[in-house]
């Protein structure tokens, strides 16, 4: 099997997730400059709200294709999370505007941790298990495998970045976006009003976090009340990498971290293995020549590599790939 | 003026008395009381982050964990290392502290949201480090944690077990709370001064404007630092005097959340305010520590059985302490004097 283009499709697969993620990110992050830290945990609820729906639907004993049963919990994720969405702009954020920098981002921390607790008190504290109705087909390309769900996520992705860059480039409500991105007030005087953009702003993300936790719930065959915080985690890394406020930035982050992490998790216990290194492996002659192998970090350390890779990108490229505004403090 | 020692001289006899009532209540509530003073020194760092410098770090534990951790190694059958504490204890402040810096160092020339997440990042390397590095040599010993930390002794004093001055016995915790008042008052005597210094005012003026401060002559990027140092430095004490108490640390105690509940301490008591941080630190412990005793029961009496676990109604207190204290009351409740002053000051000019 090559190992390479292996970790190359997985991290194509858990990119496209990431990149839909860090879509919601950057889109709010865009309007309104604000760091919606909840948004890994509307993802969660996707996931969640999916998750019940589809037990459910498979516990009636329906006669339906499981593709269907799939689309049915995708189709009532969606509504849940726009819902909630809607009602952390509008609850939470908006009220606070105008206050200082930091008082809506330690609301959206208050809101973030809330959201979990929520989640917890419906859904309990142990993992659930997506049912696995599907049956999942591998097909072999190059001496490595891809199955018919990772191939499901990535088209379904392309699709859905797709869709949004025809949203916001093409549509009359996708303009008032960018001028209200660009300026709030002048957008104001062409006769936008900026209190509905960004309401939908944030629906809009959180219906794309709804498919995002839906895919990762799929992928991973499970769902848990605090998966929202390392994945909101990652794409925001994600969202930062491509440039924060820029959509093609989110996607190309998404994608590049996704690769950055799979290959990292795939080599790192190859290259840090004591003895392959000529001076170490001499003083651990005894524990190599027992174990052969003394791995310093493991595929363990795999959720390393986002923050890494957030923290250097902050360092020496604080715009991002593709951003063009510097994000010193304003 | 004579009125305000009096007050400071009865609240020191009661808090002198405190661990010996406590006692009577139950043993459980001297830790509660050492766990809340633990809580103030963490918030009084934090608050010289987030309070007066204005900079959000949403990975304060991490600087705790580096505090624990470092006593749990040098005085425990792990390593077979036992050093004094007057050793461990500032050993703990200057790693903490050098963290602090280190991971300041690139971060500070960020915005200050920016900086929220790369802390919240670094506080989740630290604790999967603390997990993994167990292999292949064992460090940490991974998510086992460490067992068997020494406690403090000072002289012929342990403080594992119970001894007795003038006739009066003296638990372990009771003595350990001793000790924490006295390095409690020590930390808010420095924070006092602090907050008033030269330094402090360049944080309060960073926080307010920083092209302000910076056309004022301060030089932002140092003075932030020392901020940021400075407030790691009380998380490793506090980490220390953690590990020593409990006498097992793990992975598991150092955990977003408990970033998070050090944040809300210091939003709710009011930033910047040593007194009001105090007072938000002392609140959300002991709130939740009743809950615990109450909810239960409560819920049992009402609908017969338990609804909602007593862990679940404490972190959503502390995520409505958050959302409510931003939303009405930005300040804390018990806002700095100098937000006060500019706000009666504002409207004395407007009238």
């Amino acid at each position: 099997m090559d190992i390479f283009l292996q970790q190359i499709i997985n991290g194509l697969t858990t990119g496209s997730v990431y990149a839909i993620v860090a879509l919601g990110y950057t889109m709010v992050y865009g309007v309104i400059q604000l760091i919606n830290f909840a948004h890994g945990d509307v993802v969660m609820v996707g996931a969640m709200v999916a998750f019940t729906v589809i037990m459910g639907v498979v516990g009636m004993g329906l006669p339906l294709p499981p593709f269907m049963i799939v689309l049915a919990g995708v189709l009532a994720a969606i509504p849940a999370c726009m819902a909630v969405g809607f009602l952390l702009e509008r609850a939470a954020y908006r009220p606070l505007r105008h206050a200082p920098r930091l008082a809506p981002l330690i609301t959206a921390i208050g809101m973030s941790i809330i959201l979990q607790q929520v989640a917890l008190l419906i859904w309990g504290r142990d993992p659930r298990a997506f049912p696995q109705i599907m049956d999942n087909p591998s097909f072999a390309i190059g001496g490595a495998a891809i199955s018919a769900v990772q191939i499901a996520i990535i088209l379904l992705s392309v699709a859905l970045m797709a869709g949004l860059t025809w949203f916001v480039y093409r549509t009359k409500f996708g303009i008032a976006m960018r001028a209200t991105a660009e300026n709030v007030n002048i957008a104001g005087l062409m006769g936008i009003d900026a209190n509905r953009v960004i309401a939908g702003t944030f629906i809009i993300a959180a219906a794309l976090g709804a498919v995002a936790g839906v895919m990762y719930g799929t992928y991973y065959g499970i769902a848990h009340y605090t998966m929202g915080f390392i994945l909101g985690l990652k794409a925001f890394s994600a969202a930062v990498l491509g440039g924060i406020g820029n959509l093609a930035g989110a996607m190309l982050g998404g994608l590049l971290l996704g690769l950055v992490e799979a290959l990292g998790a795939g080599y790192i216990g190859e290259f840090t293995d004591l003895c392959r290194w000529p001076v170490v492996s001499a003083m651990l002659a005894e524990r190599c020549a027992a174990d052969g192998h003394v791995v310093l970090f493991g595929s363990n350390y795999q959720d390393v590599f986002a923050f890494a890779v957030l923290i250097l990108v902050l360092v020496f490229r604080p715009s991002g790939l593709l951003g063009e505004r510097v994000s010193e403090r304003a | 003026m004579n009125r305000k020692i009096l007050g400071f001289v009865l609240i020191g006899v009661a808090l002198l008395i405190l661990p010996h009532v406590l006692t009577q209540v139950g043993t459980a509530w001297v830790r509660i009381a050492n766990l809340a003073i633990l809580f103030i020194f963490l918030s009084l760092g934090l608050n010289i982050v987030v309070g007066m410098a204005g900079l959000l770090d949403l990975g304060y534990v991490a600087f705790y964990a580096v505090g624990a951790y470092l006593w749990a190694l040098l005085a425990s059958p792990h390593f077979g290392l036992h050093l004094p504490f007057w050793i461990i204890l500032p050993l703990g402040a200057l790693l903490a502290c050098i963290a602090g810096a280190v991971l300041g160092a690139p971060c500070l020339r960020l915005r200050g949201d920016y900086l929220a997440i790369v802390t919240l990042g670094f506080g989740e390397i630290v604790r999967i480090f603390m997990n993994n590095l167990s292999t292949p040599f064992n460090i940490t010993n991974g998510p086992k944690g460490i067992t068997g930390i020494d406690d403090v002794s000072i002289g012929s004093i342990s403080f594992a077990t119970t001894d007795s001055f003038f006739g009066i016995p003296f638990t372990g915790p009771v003595k350990y709370y001793y000790m924490l008042l006295a390095l409690l008052l020590l930390i808010i005597i420095v924070n006092l001064r602090l907050q008033n210094s030269r330094i402090g005012r360049a944080w309060v003026a960073i926080r307010e404007d920083e092209i302000a401060a910076k056309a004022a002559g301060i030089n932002t990027w140092n003075v932030k630092l020392l901020a940021f140092a400075m407030g790691a430095s009380f998380g490793g004490i506090a980490g220390g005097m953690f590990a020593a108490m409990q006498g097992f640390i793990s992975p598991e105690s150092f955990v977003l959340h408990e970033s998070i509940i050090i944040v809300a301490m210091v939003v709710l008591g009011g930033m910047g305010n040593v007194w009001g941080v105090i007072a938000g630190a002392l609140l959300l412990s002991f709130v939740p520590e009743i809950l615990r005793y109450t909810v239960e029961p409560v819920q049992m009496a009402l609908f017969g059985r338990q609804l909602v676990e007593p862990e679940v109604l404490r972190m959503l207190l502390f995520g409505a302490a958050l959302v409510l204290t931003m939303r009405f009351r930005p300040a804390g409740i018990w806002p700095e004097s100098r937000h006060r002053r500019e706000m009666s000051e504002a409207r004395g000019a407007g009238a």
